[in-house]
């Protein structure tokens, strides 16, 4: 039962229905439960009593490492279903997800930076959690790269997948280089055996702002399905539409080819 | 609220994560209204070629 309902919800024309229901309502939550997260971070979090004040940087950084990996996952499992069942939505559902996670990364690679200078005297140092986090946005910059060259998204989907199931070596490191090599990068305070370090009046907020980028994260997906859809529906009808030229049926040129934004593959 | 010296620091991230933020949720509409256009207009012209 679970197998059909699964497989009817991510059949593409079943997804942009469910899809675009959804999104009025996951776009509202996310944007009611970022504005209570930052409410709670500025006005009601304590300063920390070695970090101070900086701490409140750690409400964007966390929930920013958290998405980074987390999109980095998805696309990991994508990467299966596009290469073992050939999925149509994975190959879409890969695509869309590169660019969020790569904005996640690259906000908690900067934000950590930011907090870094006055907090170890550094903007930077090569430890294992900040070169690991590094390899995973240059891994996502490969990959968005990757799709951009193969002008066939079924080939191009085959490339990336093996790609993406490659460097999905790199999650693991991220996670445990704090455990495994003596960094300057503190260690797990969240997910770690013997629970939480955090008290409780930094936590929650914590766990409130991670719930509600995640939230903002899943719309974001969603809505860059969707456009993968219509980009891929759009190629095939200009496809269709060169083919009929090729064999001599007068049609005019679509002004839809050019009205394209610049750099956006079809 | 004032944060002291580490003001710069703390509004520096903050402003960085709403600057990417703001710039992926404004790509991603921009990019879906292109899209469905697009699509619209090839629509269009397949139903009236028929």
């Amino acid at each position: 039962m679970w197998t059909a309902l699964w497989n009817r919800l991510a059949q593409p024309g079943h997804f942009l229905r469910w899809s675009g229901a959804a999104l009025p309502w996951l776009a509202g939550l996310s944007a009611v439960m970022i504005a209570v997260g930052l409410f709670l971070t500025f006005f009601t979090v304590p300063p920390d009593y070695q970090q101070g004040d900086t701490v409140r940087i750690m409400y964007i950084h966390v929930p920013a490492a958290v998405l980074g990996m987390g999109f980095y996952g998805a696309m990991a499992l994508s990467a299966v279903g596009s290469l073992v069942w050939r999925h149509p939505l994975a190959d879409v559902s890969q695509r869309a997800a590169a660019p969020i996670g790569a904005a996640f990364t690259l906000i908690c690679l900067v934000t950590g930076s930011l907090w870094g200078k006055p907090m170890w005297g550094t903007y930077w140092v090569w430890d294992a959690r900040l070169t690991s986090m590094l390899v995973l946005f240059l891994l996502y910059c490969g990959i968005i790269a990757l799709w951009r060259t193969i002008e066939d998204p079924n080939r191009a989907a085959r490339a990336v997948s093996i790609l993406t199931l490659v460097g999905a070596v790199n999650l693991p490191i991220i996670k445990f280089s704090v455990n495994w090599w003596s960094t300057l990068h503190q260690p797990a305070s969240i997910l770690r055996m013997g629970g939480p370090t955090l008290h409780a009046s930094m936590l929650y907020p914590l766990l409130e702002m991670i719930l509600a980028m995640t939230l903002l994260g899943v719309t974001l997906h969603l809505q860059a399905m969707r456009t993968e859809i219509y980009r891929r529906r759009v190629r095939a009808l200009l496809i269709r539409q060169a083919e009929r030229l090729d064999a001599g049926v007068q049609a005019p040129v679509t002004r839809a080819a050019v009205s394209l934004p610049v750099g956006q593959a079809i | 609220m004032a944060f002291g010296p580490y003001t710069a620091f703390i509004a520096g991230a903050f402003g960085f994560t709403a600057l990417v933020l703001g710039a992926l949720i404004l790509n991603g509409w921009r990019d879906g209204r292109a899209q469905l256009r697009a699509l619209a207009e090839l629509q269009d012209e397949r139903s009236s070629n028929r």
